[in-house]
C-alpha cells in the first residue's frame, strides 16, 4: 500500500527521523496560512502517489505569500503527468506546504526487502536526487548495500560505514547514523515494504533531513497497523481495483479488450500471456482465489464488465479439488445476473469436467466451452476481432 | 523414484483442525498419504476423523515419528508455526498458508540459520510423489507417477503443466511448488538440485514468474551444474511494471525482473522455452524425443 509523502514524513518523524517543517493543505488559503506560519516562504509539493512529480511541475519553491498562492493556484487540481503516472496523469488534491531548505548537496538513502539474501538492506548514494534505477544501471559501484541482521537491527557501524562511503561530510557522520537507525526502526515498526528517500539533504546549516519521502507498506500486513491502514487514500487507486478488494478479488485494469477471469496469479498471468501471443490483448489480470464461488464470479464479471473498453471473456479455471460443475453453475448464474451480452469462452479444467461443460452448453447463453488453455485463447480472440 | 517426499514420509499438519487444514489432510489420506498426526494447541488428546491431535509439534513428533509437517496456520501465527516445526528438528516443513507478512519470513529464515531442516513455501501448493505421497492442496488425480521433475512459483500453473503431462502419458517423479512469496525456504536451484542428484528423475519443467532474480540465478545453474534436459516458462510477458500480480514475489520493480529478461536467460542456458504455458507438455515431448529418452520416459 501507497501513502503521500507529507504522511510518510509524519511516520518517520515519529521515530525521530529529521524532515521539514511543514504540513498538508487542501485549499489554497490552508496553503497560505501554512506558509504564512512557516515565515512567508514555502515549498508547494503536489501531493499525489507517483514519482517524478517535480520534472512534470507538480513542485515550486515560493519566495513570497504571493508566490505560495500563484503556484498553490497552479498546481491544486492540475493533471500531473509523470514517468509513473501513465499518459492519463494524477489529479492533485492535496499540497505539502513545507519551509524551505539550504540544501548543501543531495544523497539517497533506500531500505528494500532483498530477496538474494532475505534480509532488509539500506542502500545509499552519492548520487541523489537522480533516479535510482537510472544510477544502478549506469555506475552501479556508486549505490552501497548493507544486509541487517533481523535479530540486532542496523548496527552503528553499518551506518557509519554507509555514510563515510558516500561521503557524508565527518562532523556530520554522527546525526547520519541516528537518521538510519530511526529509518530503520520506521521500516520494521510498521512492515513497510519500501522506503525512500530521495533526496536525502545536507543543509548550509548543518542538518541531515528527509526532503522527499517514499514509503510502501506490506498489505499483508496492514491487519497490525490500523494507523497506516487509515492513510490508504481511495482517490489515487483505480476504483474497480479498489471495488475488488472488498470481494477478496485480486484485479488489476490494464489496457487491452478481453477481459479475463482466472484462478491463481500464475495461471492468470499465464492466461493473459497466452491471449497476447494468439494476437489479443487482455483488459486485466483478475485472480478469482481459490474458491470460485457464484458471489465471487458475478462480482468479478462486473467489475470486469465495467471496463468499457472490454469486448469478450475469458473466463479460465483449473478447478482442481473444486468441482466444475460447481464453477459452471456459477459462472452460468453470474452471467445471467449481469445480463452478459458479450462473448464468452469457458475453458474449465477439474473434477467433473464433462458435467461442467455440459452444463455450459446447455444454458442457452453465449457461452463457448473450451478444451483447453490454448484453445481458450484462440477462440476469444476470434470472437473479438 | 522421487525427491523430498516418498511413501514412508510420515506426515503431521499443523493447524489441523481448521477447516482448510482438516479438508486437506483428508485429502491426502484419501490419496495415500501416511498423515500421522495433527497439531492443535488446546486441543491436544483428541482424536479427528482416527488422526490423534496434539498440542506441540514436538509432542506429535516423539509420539508418532512424524518427520514432515504440513502447515494450514492462518497468516498471523504461520511463522511461528514455521519456528515451532524447525526447532522439532524436523526434516521437511511445507507451509501452504498464504499472506504471511514478509517481515515475518525474514525473521524466519534468520531463525533456521544453522539448523537442518528444510522449508517449502510459504504461499505454495505443496509437494507431491505420485502414487507414493501428497502433502498439500493440489488435486492428486491429474498426476502420475514418472520421470519428470515439476518445480514452480505459482500454483494452479504448476496443475497445467502436471496435467499436460499426464496427457501425454508423461509421468511425473515429484512436483513442487515453491511458492509465490519474496522470501521463502526453498529456490529454484535447491530443487533443480536434487532433480539433478535423482537418478529417477529424467527431466525437468522449470515454471518461474515476473519478479526477482531466482530464474536468472536458477538458469546459470543449470547451464553450469544440470545434465538433464529442461523446460521452462515464465509467467507475466504481459504485466506491467510496478503493479503486483497476486504474488508477492510477482512485480517488475526498476526494471529488473520482467519476462523477456528472464527467457533470454534460460535460453542462453540451453533450457527448452515453451512458446506459451499450453505448450509445456508438448515442448517436453518434443525435447525428450530429440534427447532419445522419450520411450524410457513414457508410462508403459
Amino acid at each position: 500500500m501507497n501513502i503521500h509523502e507529507y504522511q510518510g514524513k509524519a511516520v518517520l518523524k515519529k521515530y525521530g527521523v529529521a524532515v521539514p517543517n511543514g504540513r498538508v493543505a487542501f485549499t489554497v488559503d490552508e496553503a497560505v496560512a501554512i506558509a504564512e506560519e512557516l515565515g512567508g516562504k514555502a515549498v508547494v509539493k503536489a501531493q499525489i502517489h507517483a514519482g517524478g512529480r517535480g520534472k512534470a511541475g507538480g513542485v515550486k519553491l515560493g519566495k513570497s505569500l504571493d508566490e505560495v498562492r500563484t503556484y498553490a493556484e497552479q498546481i491544486l487540481g492540475m493533471t500531473l503527468v509523470t514517468h509513473q503516472t501513465g499518459p492519463e496523469g494524477k489529479v492533485v488534491k492535496r499540497l505539502l506546504i513545507e519551509e524551505l531548505s539550504d540544501i548543501k548537496k543531495e544523497y539517497y538513502i533506500g531500505v528494500v526487502i532483498d530477496r538474494a539474501t532475505n534480509r532488509v538492506t539500506m542502500m545509499a548514494s552519492e548520487e541523489g536526487g537522480t533516479e535510482i534505477e537510472e544510477v544502478a544501471e549506469a555506475t552501479p559501484e556508486k549505490i552501497f548495500k548493507e544486509a541487517i541482521d533481523p535479530a540486532v537491527g542496523l548496527t552503528a557501524f553499518q551506518a557509519r560505514k554507509l555514510a563515510f562511503a558516500i561521503n557524508i561530510p565527518n562532523e556530520l557522520v554522527g546525526q547520519a547514523v541516528k537518521f538510519m537507525q530511526a529509518l530503520y526502526s520506521a521500516f520494521v515498526d510498521n512492515d513497510c515494504s519500501i522506503a525512500e528517500i530521495n533526496p536525502l539533504v545536507v543543509t548550509g546549516d548543518g542538518k541531515v533531513i528527509a526532503l522527499d519521502a517514499k514509503l510502501n507498506f506490506d498489505s499483508n500486513a496492514l491487519y497490525r497497523h490500523a494507523d497506516v491502514a487509515e492513510l490508504r487514500d481511495l482517490d489515487e487507486e483505480d476504483p474497480k481495483e479498489v471495488e475488488a478488494s472488498h470481494f477478496d478479488l485480486t484485479y488489476i485494469a490494464l489496457d487491452g479488450n478481453i477481459g479475463c477471469m482466472v484462478n491463481g496469479a500464475g495461471l492468470a498471468m499465464a492466461t493473459m500471456d497466452t491471449i497476447q501471443h494468439f494476437g489479443g490483448t487482455p483488459a486485466n489480470f483478475l485472480d478469482v482465489g481459490g474458491g470460485a464461488t457464484t458471489e465471487k464470479v458475478t462480482a468479478a464479471f462486473k467489475i470486469i464488465l465495467s471496463d468499457a473498453n472490454v469486448k469478450g471473456i475469458l473466463v479460465n479455471i483449473f478447478g482442481g479439488i473444486m468441482k466444475c460443475d460447481t464453477i459452471a453453475e456459477g459462472v452460468i448464474a453470474a452471467a445471467k445476473e449481469v445480463s452478459l451480452s458479450h462473448p464468452l469462452v469457458v475453458r474449465l479444467e477439474g473434477t467433473n469436467v464433462e458435467k461442467g461443460k455440459a452444463l455450459l452448453n446447455e444454458s442457452g447463453l453465449n457461452i463457448v466451452a473450451a478444451d483447453s488453455l490454448a484453445d481458450a485463447a484462440k477462440k476469444i480472440v476470434e470472437l473479438v476481432k | 523414484m522421487s525427491i523430498l517426499i516418498n511413501k514412508d514420509t510420515k506426515v503431521m499438519t499443523q493447524g489441523m483442525t481448521g477447516k482448510t487444514g482438516l479438508f486437506h489432510t483428508l485429502q491426502a489420506v484419501e490419496y495415500g498419504t501416511n498423515m500421522v498426526a495433527g497439531v492443535s494447541p488446546g486441543k491436544g488428546g483428541t482424536v479427528v476423523e482416527g488422526i490423534p491431535v496434539f498440542n506441540t509439534v514436538l509432542e506429535a513428533k516423539n509420539a508418532t515419528g512424524a518427520n514432515v509437517s504440513v502447515i494450514y496456520v492462518p497468516p498471523g501465527g504461520a511463522a511461528d508455526s514455521i519456528m515451532e516445526a524447525v526447532d522439532a528438528d524436523l526434516d521437511l516443513v511445507i507451509c501452504i498458508t498464504e499472506g504471511i507478512p514478509v517481515l515475518d519470513m525474514v525473521k524466519v529464515r534468520r531463525y533456521m540459520e544453522g539448523k537442518r531442516t528444510r522449508l517449502i513455501g510459504p504461499n505454495c501448493p505443496g509437494v507431491i510423489t505420485p502414487g507414493e505421497c501428497k502433502i498439500g492442496i493440489m488435486p492428486g488425480y491429474i498426476h502420475t507417477p514418472g520421470r519428470v521433475g515439476v518445480v514452480s512459483r505459482s500454483g494452479t500453473l504448476t496443475y497445467e503443466a502436471v496435467y499436460q503431462l499426464t496427457t501425454l502419458n508423461i509421468g511425473q517423479s515429484t512436483a513442487v511448488g515453491i511458492g509465490g512469496d519474496p522470501v521463502n525456504g526453498t529456490n529454484f536451484i535447491d530443487v533443480l538440485e536434487l532433480f539433478q542428484n535423482d537418478p529417477d528423475t529424467d527431466a525437468i519443467i522449470m515454471i518461474g514468474e515476473i519478479g526477482g532474480t531466482a530464474e536468472e540465478e536458477a538458469a546459470e545453474w543449470v547451464k553450469a551444474n544440470c545434465t538433464k534436459p529442461v523446460v521452462g516458462f515464465i509467467a507475466g510477458a504481459t504485466a506491467p511494471p510496478g503493479k503486483r500480480m497476486g504474488h508477492a514475489g510477482a512485480i517488475i520493480s526498476g526494471g529488473k525482473g520482467t519476462a523477456a529478461e528472464k527467457f533470454k536467460a534460460m535460453e542462453a542456458a540451453g533450457i527448452r522455452v515453451a512458446p506459451t504455458p499450453s505448450d509445456l507438455g508438448s515442448t517436453m515431448y518434443e525435447l525428450l524425443k530429440e534427447k532419445g529418452i522419450l520411450e524410457k520416459v513414457l508410462v508403459k
